[in-house]
């Protein structure tokens, strides 16, 4: 038998029935819903007089919509377009019969943060999800992308995709990272490397030391932004770090199954020899603490670099920096820690779990916020808000000036109120920097949660590496 | 979806060209979380004022063709957006068939994907469909999906051209995801040996 990619044993796994020309059957182990671009695929199930499938595969989430104050349990969502999005999700759920985690259940979330933190998502599972972060699940080594609403019936309806497959990309980063870096700034320097298309058509498999040396909330970050760069999804094979975390989890399974369960996934590899269709290498060591100057995910680069300009690019790119330098409001040749800023989001599915949240809290740790800045926690879901509580990080997030919040989507895509007023500039854990993505006419930077602490305290983007 | 056999119904004429996609359904009705019950809002802009009331000259307002099933349409019918909202509205409407001379790509593969079938035809003949259709309520055309004909009210007949897979769908109702529960035995034994090998799942 010729050797596989990790990709190819998982794809092998879940075909289902295979055409001529390539187009297969796929299966899906998992569903993850939630309010945004599920309800006319409920509505299709509806009007047609079709069922789901397998709704105990099936699991929904409200997030996007949801307010994450304080005072949410209490009252109604004052928005009306988002309200009945929430209980349309509600009402769909329960007639359908499949898991739910509603606004007032602690487990709610991030519908990224919760399959993980229940053991819904494990290691060789297909996952899907209407929406395009659904790459985070990759780091269980799960084959998991986001599909769109016709898809989200298909799979509703059938339990499988129909599917052409992708070609095999391998990105390595060697050796150990340098203290102050983290996942965030793997994941944002691979697409300053590759750019945002250099993924397409891919699926991305993350290996070497690095990875291997990252906790399973790094390796989720890493995977969460394969989708920045273009990829379908991003995978990284489980190891020990992988089966420690998902063991004991409300899914995961339990006693001899358990056992059955550990002896495949500890075939899922990709075998000595394996043909990867493109292959890209970093060094560990040479990776430093980056932010985003631009308007793409790709306008990346060291907070020690000064902002680019236009003519420093080539081609269509030249005008896009025009643009986005504009967009900013940032002047080429200044330094990126003489940006300021007004406003600090930790939070969203790449940057929202607990680990997370420790690395700014050791930052900001006995110290106070720029005075006028407006900072906030949005933890990734109602757990890592309990824990984070437990662990005393609640109180050196308040203490320090932050807004403590509920758990959501927030101002990672402003579709609740949570939002950047026009002409303010953000200091952003989430992972989209586009035009208006966190409001109208707002400015984003994306940087790691310490990155965000450290922005926090001197109003500044800032190199953590002079704070610890 | 519905299937498509043969239809025989009232014919809209609507001779002007270009009929984007936000012409049929107006952007601020797409935060909607139904793909039904877009039908009210079909041609919102053309078809009421701003207070709401139906403006009576346009076309789907006459009493002869509220109950219209077929729109005989000007060029490039349904261009502008991808999304499904334009085919979802004129579907909620009733209207099952659209003849033009030319249609959006998009939008015309949309058609197909939820029971609606486009039908392109040489200007010569979408001019005399027009004329019958201008006749009002008792000119009911003919559209008949097997043979691939349109017969007039009056007995004169088109043939169209149809890729035989979307004729194949719509005749027998199957969207993709009909067409992929057709092999529902494939997935049941599927999820049988699954449940032997990965019990866990
Ligand atoms: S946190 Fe942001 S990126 Fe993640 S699912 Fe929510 S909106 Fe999408």
């Amino acid at each position: 038998m010729s050797p596989k990619t990790l990709y190819d044993k998982i794809w092998d796994a879940h075909v289902v029935q295979q055409d001529d020309d390539g187009t297969c059957l796929l299966y899906i182990d998992r569903h993850l819903v939630h309010e945004v671009t599920s309800p006319q695929a409920f509505e299709g199930l509806r009007m047609s007089g079709r069922t789901v499938r397998a709704p105990e595969k099936t699991i929904a989430v409200p997030d996007h919509n949801v307010p994450t104050t304080l005072d949410r349990a209490s009252g109604v969502i004052e928005n009306e377009e988002s309200r009945i999005q929430v209980e349309a999700l509600d009402k769909n759920a329960r007639e359908f019969g499949v898991h739910y985690y509603p606004v007032n259940d602690v487990r709610q979330g991030i519908v990224h943060i919760v399959g993980p933190e229940q053991g819904w998502t494990l290691p060789g599972m297909t996952v899907v999800c209407g929406d395009s972060h659904t790459a985070t699940h990759g780091a269980f080594g799960a084959l998991a992308h986001g599909i769109g609403t016709s898809e989200v019936e298909h799979v509703l309806a059938t339990q499988t995709l129909i599917q052409k497959k992708s070609k095999n990309m391998k990105v390595e980063i060697t050796g150990q990272l340098r203290p102050g870096v983290t996942a965030k700034d793997i994941t944002l320097a691979v697409i300053g490397a590759t750019g945002t298309a250099g993924g397409t058509g891919y699926v991305i498999e993350y290996c070497g030391e690095a990875i291997r040396s990252l906790s399973m909330e790094g390796r989720m970050t890493v995977c969460n932004m394969a989708i920045e760069g273009g990829a379908r999804a991003g995978l990284i094979a489980p190891d020990e770090t992988t089966f420690s975390y998902v063991k004991g989890r409300p899914h995961a399974p339990k006693g001899a199954q358990w056992e059955a369960a550990l002896a495949w996934w500890k075939t899922l590899y990709t075998d000595e020899g394996a043909h990867f269709d493109k292959v890209v290498t970093l060094k560990g060591e040479d990776i430093q603490p980056v932010v985003t100057w631009g308007t793409s995910p790709e306008d990346v680069l060291p907070i020690t670099a000064t902002v680019p300009a236009p003519e420093d690019f080539k081609g269509g790119k030249v005008d896009a920096a025009r643009r986005s330098l504009e967009y900013m409001g940032l002047t080429p040749g200044m330094k990126l820690t003489d940006i300021e800023i007004d406003t600090v989001f930790i939070g969203s599915c790449t940057n929202g779990r607990i680990e997370d949240l420790r690395a700014a809290a050791a930052v900001l740790k006995g110290k106070k916020i720029k005075d006028g800045m407006r900072a906030m926690v949005v933890p990734g879901s109602g757990l890592v808000r309990a824990q984070a509580e437990e662990e005393g990080l609640a109180d050196i997030f308040k203490e320090a000036g932050f807004e403590w919040r509920l758990a959501g989507c927030s101002m990672c895509l402003a579709m609740n109120p949570d939002q950047l007023a026009e002409g303010e500039r953000c200091a952003s854990t989430s992972n989209r920097n586009f035009e208006g993505r966190q409001g109208y006419k707002g400015r984003t930077h994306l940087v790691s949660p310490a990155m965000a602490a450290a922005a926090a305290l001197t109003g500044r983007l800032t190199d953590v590496r002079e704070l610890i | 979806m519905e299937k498509f056999k043969k239809l025989t119904g009232i014919a809209a004429p609507m001779p002007l060209v270009n009929i984007d996609t936000d012409m049929i359904i107006p952007k601020v009705f797409l935060k909607t979380i139904k793909r039904s019950g877009l039908g009210v809002n079909l041609f919102d802009e053309m078809r009421y004022d701003r207070d709401g009331n139906e403006i009576p000259d346009f076309v789907l307002n006459k009493p002869q063709y509220r109950e219209a099933e077929i729109l005989v349409a000007g060029d490039n019918f349904g261009c502008g957006s991808s999304r499904e909202h334009a085919p979802w509205a004129l579907q909620d409407f009733g209207i099952k068939a659209v003849i033009s001379t030319s249609f959006a790509d998009i939008f015309f593969n949309n058609c197909f994907k939820n029971g609606i079938l486009p039908i392109v035809l040489p200007p010569e003949q979408v001019e005399v469909l027009m004329k019958d259709a201008e006749k009002g309520a008792n000119a009911r055309m003919t559209v008949d999906l097997e043979a691939q004909e349109i017969t007039t009210s009056d007995g004169q007949v088109f043939t169209f051209e149809v890729d035989a897979f979307k004729k194949h769908c719509l005749l027998n109702g199957l969207d993709d995801i009909g067409l992929t529960m057709e092999k529902s035995a494939a997935i049941d034994s599927f999820e049988a040996q699954a449940a032997q090998s990965r019990p866990w799942i």
